[in-house]
């Protein structure tokens, strides 16, 4: 019986018996002795460990040191030893690397030939956001980006040109010749066990559960409560990769396709538990333009493309991006146990560091949020632009009657913070001190000093409570700032 | 010739292809295990009960060693013999090694080295350099102190006097590929190592001492490390040592790699310091006398923070003549990681430091920084006096008037601070129709007779538009209430040569096959700088042939004995005149051989465009190897190089430890948030002094690299140790190097390509270090930036690193609330 199956490099690998937290980047380079792809932290924050993971949806750039072998079932991954040619001609990545001298010690190539390769098919020109998950120290990146430049005018090779429907039959069909060169590894159930309905089934392994479906998720986990639940595995990896914490029960979360859609109904947005930072990223430029701003520094390319919205708020870090700009936005919160739903807001999530409102057995379905908020600004603070962890993350949902900067009066605030708290939380002293003001200078500097009735931050590597107060205070003065027309950004700067 | 020539990195199509080999990536046989340490989990104490039965009982688990479970505890220091591999009874550090665990998966070892129970009786610790001072827990006896003229004398009767001190962070490697060694045992009891190292001599010195072993039994191989920047030059002993004893033991391969986090918190950094300084100035901004105190923080073991601090010592001038210094330098022992070799070796400390000064003086005088600067250039050289290199009409001057003195040159003289060269001594660079030329000579008695920052900085003031975007900046900043920009220029002055001065020797091996074909090994170790290729274009341009006919090769302490660490941006230097001299030695015989042949003189044979002429035929350089060999012409050679010049008395801090200067300057342009203190670098602009680069494109790789890892030093690089002496920021999720999009956006790098006046390897520059100060720029655009908030009555005395946090402290002290 096939537990899992994927393509690697083109062909089909089927494995049986494989501990379900063992990583593809163990895999590639204990198992199969793919070597190219690298080790550089082990915790998905330095991209040395990057890899093409191509489906039905399209191809992404993940990080290969935190992503589960399940969770690549019925994918085609792509290392370093694949994206040359089949003759092995070089990828025009890589050969501009060469050219425009983009690597030095080589040890983070590899990663950035994963990552530019992605973004080379994709058509992208944003080099700075797709290759903000991967760190070079020799460099100073500026030969990388003149290579991603030069590549970008070279158009993509057939052989990257992954066709998903060919991806899915080749691998469900059993399709392929037995023997086919040292590709079978340790653990390798044959070619002659694979079939459609075993790769189909949700079973991988006795303690590891794949749904396809949120029933499927909701009848198992309910009887299963004990399980943890692994949907990017951006931080679940690191409990594995850093704390070598057991998990004796997963079940893996990114198969099930009806948690991943977005679907805009009236003014509400609904937003599946599953659906990626990437994704949430894409759909959030049109009605919510601040956010997606906010989450293009939100960690890194292939951090989005792996993380969910879902996993974000459960996992109920006091410095996840999503929720503060979610509760500012008066987003609710859908839960499912079993069969039985509810529906809270999304700030009640949070009661206390690291407890949720939520039951045993019981996990995030979606958020809803509404389809327009104008007066939405949200602002990360942290010690490095991209693939930081915010030291504050301020989130203003301010609206106006009348003109904003011509006598205009404030109406409603919602205003969340990151980094204030033991967990993301709302400011109701600072939007009281807004509300019903005019929107003057004076009342945001009301709702700065205000900021200190909400909040006694804490101190950390990241920065001094001193410090997370005062800059969380003159987000404030940013808001009305920004609205006067004034430039309040560095991001928008250029020399 | 392939000297010069912008040839891309050897092994880039290996890098873009995932098939470079690292350490890591060798196979070992099947019967290979791993090793992790178990930590010590306090800053300072005595151990007082080690529970390891849960480790040995661990699934994987093959053997256990700690204090006692060896005849002696190998040491692992490179200098005092101050590091047993694993503790001995007491601990020093949170992070210190006092385990090592042997199991046969990498994950299993790291498994089981969590599970040691070991109870300490704590003891105070010493985590900062104000708690070591007060304690007198230092390294030597006392302060270091150099000094010329009388520097308290000259502050009192100045003008202008300021005193201020300012905190300057560490900085953690982070090379992306973490510490690493292999060790297979040989017959006999031999070893061999694989190791991510600079110093593949010093891993062998190691091991055989730790295995009781003549050198000659041990080899060590490293073909290249995804990274170094100093943290490999004695920080992978450790490893190489550890799995050297385990492999010894059990006879069987063993690899150890530390996860990065542990990496993080075993491994030493870039010495953090406190400076204190005290100037005095004229209202010109001239500096008349200066004083440093410079408290490092070394951490627990020396290692190699006396040279550190003394090259810190000698670059705290920087680009400056300073008549009148005394500087200071404590290098206090703390219970905190080993500090160590990081890229600069101290220089950039030491740099940092006077730049503050300069900075702070202008600011007191409301002056361009760049004025003070110029204020305060060692005198350029005279034109005549650049006799060697002006000859070849490549250090000929284009740039304004290198000839024109400063016009208190007089003064220097009277001062003593000059020494005049006169004509027809016999000094080399006293040509026999140059003037009288004078010099000015550093703090340390080393001649500056290469100063070439005035006729640099006007080119680099021109091409970067300083003066005009200055005043453009400043126009701006009245207009915009929120954010603020500044610009500054900074130079670099970085002395080449190891400071100890024995180090400064390299060998190589030559060999020429029957098929024309040439292997190349030397004692330098590849990181990513290009050192190999470049060594090959040397070989290469010998023998008239193609880079591609030589084949480059591992490191191999087998092929070339006793060699310096790759290291003090040294490695082309030493190693390029090494194989330069063995194929020199080579070329010598077949063109005797086929003088003689052809009944020709030996000089006139030449190599060449890939063949050999001689006697008016020209044959393939392959045809010519085989005849070579035929007629029983030995076509394999040794070189050797040892730096002239250098001598050094560092307990009197007199001497000439460097060979020449290298030279470079930036301008940077920052942008800062008064709100948040968030900032970022707008624009670059650098000129870089390599000589005449052997490679260009791979010299202005390493300026960019630097300039950018120098940058982050300065900026978002923090290094925070909490009360307890743990370090929090142990991953690259807490520690943060410039990342893609915090290069400059507009990023102009150009390379001053003039020949370097020293008998230097093609007459090129070393460029590992240098430019790494440049770096300094970003920090001192910033304070310009922070002054622009207030009304120039308070200096913005920036910490580094300047993160956003610091910044906006910054700021706030400039609007009067602290």
């Amino acid at each position: 019986m096939t537990d899992l199956a994927f393509l690697l490099n083109g062909t089909p690998v089927r494995l049986t018996g494989v501990d379900p937290t063992r990583t593809l980047l163990q895999y590639l380079r204990e198992d199969r002795h793919l070597t190219g792809t690298k080790e550089g932290c082990n915790e998905g924050d330095c991209g040395a460990c990057t890899v093409i993971v191509s489906d039905e949806t399209g191809s992404r750039a993940l990080n290969s040191c935190i992503l589960f072998l399940p969770q690549l079932h019925g994918k085609s991954v792509r290392s370093i030893e694949g994206i040359s040619g089949p003759e092995g001609q070089m990828h025009p990545v890589q050969q501009a690397m060469v050219d425009c001298h983009g690597s030095q010690c080589g040890f983070c190539t590899p990663g950035f030939i994963a990552s530019m390769a992605v973004g080379h098919l994709q058509g992208r020109h944003d080099h700075d956001v797709v290759l903000a998950g991967n760190l070079c120290r020799c460099t100073g990146y500026a030969p990388i980006i003149r290579a991603a430049e030069a590549a970008a005018l070279q158009p993509v090779p057939d052989w990257m040109r992954d066709d998903p429907d060919f991806i899915c039959s080749k691998i469900s069909s059993g399709d392929i010749s037995a023997g086919d060169g040292g590709q079978t590894a340790p653990g390798d159930a044959g070619p002659q066990s694979i079939a459609s309905p075993a790769i189909a089934s949700p079973a991988i392994a006795p303690n590891a559960y794949r749904p396809e479906t949120a029933d499927q998720l909701a009848a198992w986990y309910a009887a299963n409560p004990d399980a943890t639940l692994v949907a990017g595995a951006t931080d679940v990896g690191l409990w594995v990769t850093k704390q070598l914490r057991p998990l004796p029960k997963l079940a893996f979360l990114n198969g099930i396709r009806d948690l991943q859609r977005i679907e805009t109904t009236g003014d509400v947005i609904r937003i599946g538990a599953g659906v990626t930072l990437t994704d949430l990223r894409a759909a959030m430029t049109g009605p919510h333009p601040a956010l997606a701003e906010m989450l293009t520094r939100y960690a890194s390319e292939q951090v989005r493309n792996a993380a969910t919205i879902g996993g974000n708020i459960a996992n109920g870090s006091p410095i996840g991006d999503g929720p503060p700009a979610l509760i500012a936005l008066g987003a609710r919160l859908h839960l499912r146990r079993g069969d039985a739903r509810r529906e809270i807001a999304l700030e009640d999530f949070f009661i206390e560091y690291r407890k949720q409102d939520r039951l045993p057995g019981e996990f995030v379905e979606a958020v809803t949020i509404p389809a327009s908020a104008p007066g939405l600004r949200v602002w990360k603070l942290s010690k490095r632009f991209d693939q930081d962890i915010s030291a504050v993350l301020g989130a203003f949902n301010i609206e106006v009657a009348g003109d904003r900067i011509a006598g205009g009066r404030i109406t409603r605030a919602r205003i969340a913070f990151g980094g204030m708290a033991g967990i993301p939380k709302r400011a109701s002293a600072m939007e009281a001190a807004l509300e019903g003001q005019p929107f003057t200078e004076a009342s945001f500097r009301a709702a700065k000093a205000a900021a200190a009735q909400d909040f006694q931050p804490m101190s950390d590597m990241r920065a001094s409570a001193a410090y997370r107060l005062e800059a969380a205070g003159n987000l404030a003065l940013r808001y009305f700032h920004e609205a006067s027309g004034d430039v309040v950004s560095v991001l928008g700067m250029r020399a | 010739m392939s000297i010069g020539k912008s040839i891309p990195h050897d092994a880039a199509p290996l890098h873009v292809t995932g098939q470079a080999r690292y350490t890591d990536d060798i196979p070992l046989p099947g019967d290979a295990l791993h090793l992790a340490f178990g930590l010590s989990t306090c800053a300072h104490g005595a151990i007082t009960a080690m529970d390891l039965s849960a480790v040995r009982a661990a699934p994987g688990v093959v053997a256990v060693y700690a204090h006692g479970d060896w005849h002696e505890m190998p040491d692992c220091s490179p200098s005092l013999g101050d590091e047993p591999l694993l503790a001995t009874g007491e601990v020093h550090f949170l992070g210190q090694p006092v385990f090592l665990v042997v199991a046969d998966s990498h994950l299993a070892a790291r498994k089981a080295a969590r599970l040691g129970k070991i109870s300490y009786d704590e003891r105070p610790a010493l985590l900062t350099v104000e708690a070591a001072l007060a304690a007198n827990s230092r390294f030597e006896q006392g302060p270091v102190i150099w000094s010329r003229g009388d520097a308290a004398a000259a502050i009192a009767a100045a003008p202008h006097v300021i005193e201020a001190d300012f905190d300057v962070g560490g900085q953690e490697h982070f090379y992306l590929e973490g510490q690493i060694a292999a060790a297979l045992p040989q017959e006999g009891g031999d070893m061999v190592i694989y190791a991510s190292t600079q110093h593949p001599t010093e891993i062998q010195h190691k091991v055989a001492h730790a295995l009781h072993l003549p050198m000659s039994a041990v080899r060590v191989e490293t073909r290249r490390m995804g990274g170094g920047f100093g943290g490999k030059e004695s920080q992978g002993n450790h490893l190489a040592i550890a799995c050297a004893m385990a492999a010894h033991d059990l006879g069987r391969p063993c690899k150890m790699r530390y996860d990065r986090d542990d990496d993080m918190v075993i491994t030493g950094k870039r010495h953090d310091l406190k400076i204190r300084y005290r100037a005095g100035f004229d209202t010109t901004g001239r500096i008349l006398g200066v004083e440093f105190q410079h408290l490092l923080r070394c951490g627990w073991a020396q290692d190699l923070s006396l040279p550190v601090a003394d090259r810190a010592m000698l670059h705290a001038d920087n680009a400056y003549f300073l008549e009148n210094v005394r500087i200071e330098s404590h290098r206090l022992r703390t219970h905190t990681q080993s500090n160590t070799a990081y890229r600069g070796f101290g220089g950039p400390q030491g740099v940092v430091g006077i730049e503050r000064v300069v900075d702070h003086v202008a600011h007191v005088l409301k002056l361009d920084p760049v004025t003070v600067r110029r204020r305060n250039f060692y005198a350029e050289m005279a034109e005549g006096v650049a006799g060697a290199s002006t000859a070849e009409g490549r250090l000929s001057a284009p740039h304004g008037a290198p000839g024109t003195p400063p016009e208190d040159i007089f003064k220097q003289v009277r001062m003593g601070g000059i020494r005049a060269e006169n004509p027809g001594t016999g000094h080399r660079y006293g040509g026999p129709h140059s003037p009288k030329a004078l010099v000015q000579t550093t703090h340390y008695g080393m001649p500056v007779e290469d100063f070439i920052l005035r006729a640099l900085l006007d080119d680099l003031e021109a091409s970067s538009d300083y003066t005009a975007r200055r005043a453009e900046i400043a126009r701006w900043n009245a207009g915009s209430p929120i954010l603020k920009r500044g610009i500054a220029l900074t130079p670099v002055k970085f002395g080449i040569s190891f400071t100890l001065t024995w180090l400064n020797q390299a060998g190589a091996l030559v060999h020429v096959y029957q098929d024309g074909s040439i292997r190349l090994n030397h004692g330098g170790t590849e990181m990513g700088q290009g050192l190999f290729l470049k060594v090959a274009q040397v070989a290469a341009s010998v023998f008239g042939v193609d880079v591609s006919a030589v084949k480059i090769t591992a490191t191999d302490t087998a092929k070339v004995p006793n060699t310096s660490a790759t290291a003090a941006s040294s490695g082309s230097d030493l190693n390029g005149m090494a194989a330069q001299a063995a194929c020199l030695t080579i070329r010598g015989r077949i063109a005797d051989f086929l003088a003689e042949k052809h009944g020709v003189a030996a000089e006139s044979v030449r190599f060449e465009d890939g063949v050999v002429k001689v006697a008016g035929e020209a044959f393939a350089f392959a045809q010519v190897a085989a005849w070579a060999y035929q007629a029983r012409i030995s076509l394999s050679a040794t070189g050797f190089y040892a730096t002239p010049k250098i001598r050094w008395d560092r307990v009197k801090g007199q001497g000439r430890p460097f060979l020449y200067f290298a030279y470079g300057a930036a301008v940077t342009e920052v942008v800062i948030d008064t709100l948040t203190g968030e900032n970022r670098i707008l624009r670059t602009d650098i000129l870089h002094d390599t000589g005449s680069s052997l490679n260009p494109a791979i010299d202005i790789g390493q300026v960019e690299g630097a300039y950018v890892q120098g940058a982050g030093w300065l900026t978002t690089e923090e290094l925070v140790w909490d009360g307890k002496g743990r370090l929090m920021t142990h991953a690259p999720s807490t520690y943060k190097i410039p990342a893609c999009s915090d290069r400059p956006e507009v990023f102009n790098v150009a390379l001053w390509n003039r020949a370097n006046r020293e008998d230097s390897v093609g007459k090129s520059k070393a460029v590992g270090e240098p430019p790494f100060m440049l770096g300094i720029s970003a920090l001192m655009a910033l304070s310009d930036a922070v002054a622009a908030c207030g009304d120039g009555s308070v200096y913005p005395a920036l910490d580094a690193p300047a993160t956003a946090e610091r910044v906006l402290w910054a700021v706030q002290r400039q609007r009067g609330h602290v």
